[in-house]
């Protein structure tokens, strides 16, 4: 068989161990003398804490600690997670404690620590801890929260927005005062928690003989978790290390640096013993942060052949009872909204309120996929009123290339210019299009139609902001063996970042990936990381690695040149040795050259080469790069049941140039599967008082193998100018434009029943009930 | 420590006789008392699969199972799908080829799943291949590398049973 050629796929390194068994997530890790903890957590919303006994607790057979946060508290410089990115439109801040003090804000806040001989016995003890909670008024709706006279979500502070700022450019009351049309939407959007199907975990191991703490964490940022631990035990980074093992899935939320992570930590510290912490699947309904509610007033004012003039409204956003992270869902929503298209004119006014539920912060698409909604909820009501085909309205308005590069108007939270940096939108919506036969789908429709079968056909555009900066580092090192060792500060969840990398460092130095080893989420490995999450490690550390790779092989080839006495170009190297061209007796091995750089006693290095056979490289880039695609879906609806059955969805996306196709197509079809449960299934329900009524996969509905359509691919591909290998990102694709393509798609089918949604997820009672008014209205106007 | 029983168990062929706590699930003990710790809990509600072992040859959940009731049982888990160190199973050797994981946490009951699943079914469909899985969450692959690995491994165990 031929080796694989660019962009082919080679099977991932990271499969093996994952495929015996062997694989070291973070409950693999097993410890002599090894301690067990369990969280004591808020069984209420909002609440008071008058008293916390734990003496029965204490006195169980195998406890060693309850620790609330008095105990924490001589151990720790601060006792609140003073995490949020900055932003200057922040009304308060609402950092979370390391452990609850005097009150609670959601329930499953971390009120104790329970550590004992086992998990068993630490969940006997947590239950024998008496706290004594005075219930307080606990505000459920986003909406709500804000209006005067509202209960505070927290008693203590002076109301519940927590962050407030605008968004937009142009003159919008000029574009709307000229319109030939304008139309309003009401939209409410909910998208529920990550649930990578490992939960969260830590174990935390104190080292006396170096005095070092080492913190294995199911995590997406091990450096940010290590500054953040180190700032609040005020341990300095020399004393202090966060790994992260084998990780079973992110999503998001597992970016975010938590107050178990602390607690235990301290733990560990306290009893000089290693901590174990493994969140339940109920503590991940409870205590891992999640997306929820987004009410959306927006209106659209378009020319007479539906051309856009302008775009306004505002966002009520749902931030949970604390800031974990910052205002970057709404921001990312409120940014995205326009992207695809030419908007003269945009003007977004976005609240973040208060709710007593567990704090928000990004799941994979991070309010892109909201935002993205909007607009193509607009785009259909424009369609449908102006009776212009769907695509033919959106071919109208999509920013078109010559277009590129094409400077919005907007910044990101970082205040960075967004410049759509390449590709052909139009002729992506196009390839979308034929594929799925979008022309000839009125006449199939209207057969099924006359068989009493309702399907619908509807479309999305997206496109993603990729590769969030400044830099991802990469340390690319020969040692002694000749082995190529690879060091990022990106971390591996599933995407296939170490076999991305290996691949990008064997490309310059041999092509033998056997011969590469990836180290990933390692603080200890390399000083600076910024971690797995924005579509970034493929642009980011995958750049990084390619020039650092670059640096070493010249490095390589000069040393060996001058070492075989051969000019450097009539050099290559294969495997893990150096040869002269034509010439295959005289080479020189990779371990030779290193040994030889790492330098003798009083003797000079070759070819006067700096020291060591390595190099680290920061790509440094500010812009992000823009990923694009369109979506199309088509769903047949039961109307007597209201079930929605997806039975075809095609995707066109352009993410520059594709490392290896068949990651690529995994990390869309994966996407694309989470959009489809944020259309249809995933609903993260609290009633009045804030108790979670979705908290087992019961309630809350993943999707599932016969749900799921074969997922239909077109690729394009349109290489960025901004770095070096011409990707982007592509982990957050899938799911952007697929509820908005669902929902176009459910709603062409209810088209004989007048139906309009304006809300993900549409559930079949909600689709019953639009089944049924719809009929009201026909039989009303008879 | 809670009331004790002693238990003899066969997991992938060897024989332990081991001294558990009543209340101890199967899964942790499997986990936790003799360290194959490829046996992955994701929900500890019978619901997302990952902890599925073959008990006697049939599919269970080992979250929803006491270490007690394995008394006298065989069990294969994951570690004992392979042949040996340096060889996979063909169902191994199809996730790999079809990029049918990605994080690999789900990984373990999707194997035993579909173990039982192709020595029952060995020419199955797309659709029944769907359905045999439609007990095992995955939130990385949307499914279909999963389905394309389980597909193509029923080719392959066809190949080498026609030799």
């Amino acid at each position: 068989m031929p080796p694989p050629g660019p962009g082919e796929y080679r099977g991932r390194i990271e499969d093996p161990p994952l495929l015996r068994g062997t694989a070291q997530f973070v409950d693999d890790i097993r410890l002599p003398g090894m301690l067990h903890a369990a969280f004591v957590r808020s069984p209420l919303g909002h609440a008071a804490i008058r008293a916390v006994d734990a003496a029965a607790a204490r006195a169980l057979a195998g406890v060693h600690a309850v620790l609330t946060r008095a105990d924490l508290r001589p151990h720790l410089l601060s006792e609140f997670l003073a995490v949020g990115l900055p932003s200057p439109s922040y009304k308060q801040e609402v950092d979370r404690p390391a452990l609850a003090g005097d009150d609670v804000a959601h329930v499953g806040e971390p009120v104790a620590i329970v550590v004992a001989e086992s998990r068993y016995l630490a969940e006997d003890a947590a239950a024998l801890v008496e706290v004594d909670y005075e219930e307080l008024p606990a505000v459920a709706d986003c909406r709500a929260a804000l209006k005067p006279g509202a209960p505070r979500v927290h008693r203590n502070g002076p109301h519940n927005l927590v962050a407030e700022f605008d968004m937009g450019y142009g003159d919008v009351a000029a574009a709307f005062a000229g319109a030939a049309h304008v139309f309003h939407e009401s939209i409410w959007q909910h998208r529920g928690g990550s649930h990578s199907i490992e939960c969260r975990g830590d174990v935390a191991v104190y080292d006396p003989l170096e005095d070092r703490l080492t913190l294995w964490s199911s995590t997406q940022a091990p450096h940010a978790a290590m500054r953040a631990l180190g700032a609040m035990l005020g341990r300095d980074e020399n004393r202090l290390r966060v790994v992260t093992p084998d990780v079973g899935g992110g999503f998001g939320p597992k970016l975010v640096f938590y107050p178990e992570d602390v607690a235990t930590s301290v733990a560990a510290l306290i009893l000089r013993r290693p901590v174990k912490w493994i969140e339940d699947r109920r503590e991940h309904f409870t205590a891992t942060t999640q997306e929820r509610d987004q009410f959306w007033e927006v209106e659209i004012a378009v020319d007479g052949a539906g051309r856009i003039l302008g775009l306004r409204g505002a966002l009520i956003h749902d931030h949970g009872a604390y800031t974990a992270r910052g205002v970057n869902v709404p921001y990312g929503a409120a940014q995205t909204v326009t992207l695809p298209y030419v908007v003269p004119a945009y003007r977004l006014e976005v609240k973040l309120a208060l709710t007593n539920k567990v704090p928000v912060t990004p799941v994979r698409g991070a309010g892109q996929p909201q935002g993205a909604f909007v607009m193509e909820r607009l785009l259909d009501r424009v369609a449908r009123e102006l009776g212009i085909d769907r695509a033919e309205l959106r071919r109208r308005n999509l920013v078109p290339p010559e277009r590129m590069p094409y400077a919005t108007p907007l910044k990101t939270r970082g205040g960075i210019p967004v410049v759509l940096d390449s590709g052909d939108y139009p002729k992506c919506q196009l390839a979308v299009l034929d594929r799925a036969q979008w022309d000839s789908f009125p006449a199939r429709q209207n057969a099924a139609r006359a068989k009493g079968r309702y399907i619908g056909i509807g479309l999305a555009n997206f496109v993603e902001g990729t590769g969030r900066g400044p830099f991802e580092p990469v340390t690319v090192r020969i040692g002694p063996s000749g082995k190529i060792h690879v060091y990022s500060g990106a971390a591996a969840m599933g995407q296939s970042t170490k076999t991305m990398l290996a691949d990008l460092v064997a490309e310059q130095l041999g092509g033998d990936r056997a011969n590469v080893t990836v180290t990933t989420g390692d603080s200890a490995a390399i000083s600076l990381g910024i971690g797995g999450f924005n579509s970034r490690q493929a642009v980011m550390a995958g750049s990084s690695a390619h020039v650092a790779a670059l640096k070493v092989r010249e490095k390589a080839l000069m040393v060996a040149g001058h070492l075989l006495e051969a000019a450097a170009e009539d050099l290559e190297i294969a495997g893990a040795e150096i040869r002269v061209k034509g010439a295959p007796t005289m080479r020189i091995s990779l371990a030779q050259i290193a040994i030889a750089l790492a330098g003798a006693p009083g003797f000079m290095l070759p070819g006067g080469a700096a020291p060591g056979l390595e190099a680290t490289e920061h790509f440094v880039v500010d812009a992000m790069t823009y990923a694009n695609g369109t979506a199309v879906a088509e769903v047949e609806i039961d109307i007597e049941t209201g079930a929605v059955a997806i039975k075809r969805f095609v995707m066109a996306h352009d993410c520059g140039r594709a490392l290896d196709r068949t990651i690529v197509d995994g990390q869309i079809i994966g996407g694309v599967a989470h959009g489809i449960g944020n259309a249809l299934y995933e609903w993260m329900g609290f009633d009045d008082n804030c108790q979670p009524v979705t908290a087992t996969f019961a309630e809350y509905l993943l999707i599932t193998a016969p749900e799921m359509p074969q997922i239909e691919l077109v690729h394009q591909e349109s290489p960025t100018p901004l770095n070096p290998l011409g990707v982007k990102g592509v982990g957050e694709s899938g799911v952007i434009p697929a509820a908005a393509a669902i929902v176009s798609a459910i709603e062409d089918a209810l088209a004989p029943f007048g139906a309009h949604i304006a809300q993900t997820p549409i559930r079949p009672a909600e689709i019953l009930a639009l089944i049924e008014a719809g009929r009201r209205r026909h039989a009303d106007s008879l | 420590m809670g009331e004790t029983r002693k238990i003899i168990v066969t997991v992938n062929g060897t024989r332990h006789e081991a001294e558990v706590e009543v209340r101890y699930l199967l899964a942790d003990f499997l986990r936790h008392q003799l360290g194959l710790t490829g046996t992955h809990l994701g929900c500890e509600h019978g619901v997302c699969g990952a902890c599925t072992i073959l008990f006697d040859g049939r599919s269970a959940r080992s979250c929803l199972m006491l270490a007690v009731q394995a008394n006298g049982h065989e069990i294969l888990t994951v570690e004992g799908i392979a042949p040996g160190p340096d060889k996979m199973h063909p169902l191994q050797e199809a996730f790999r080829d079809n990029h049918g994981l990605q994080c690999g946490f789900c990984t373990p009951g999707m194997l035993t799943t579909l173990i039982e699943f192709l020595r029952d079914n060995p020419d199955p469909t797309e659709q029944e291949v769907r359905v045999a899985i439609s007990g095992n969450l995955c939130r990385c692959t949307g499914y279909q590398g999963i389905v394309a690995a389980a597909l193509d491994a029923a080719k392959r165990l066809q190949a080498a049973k026609r030799g």
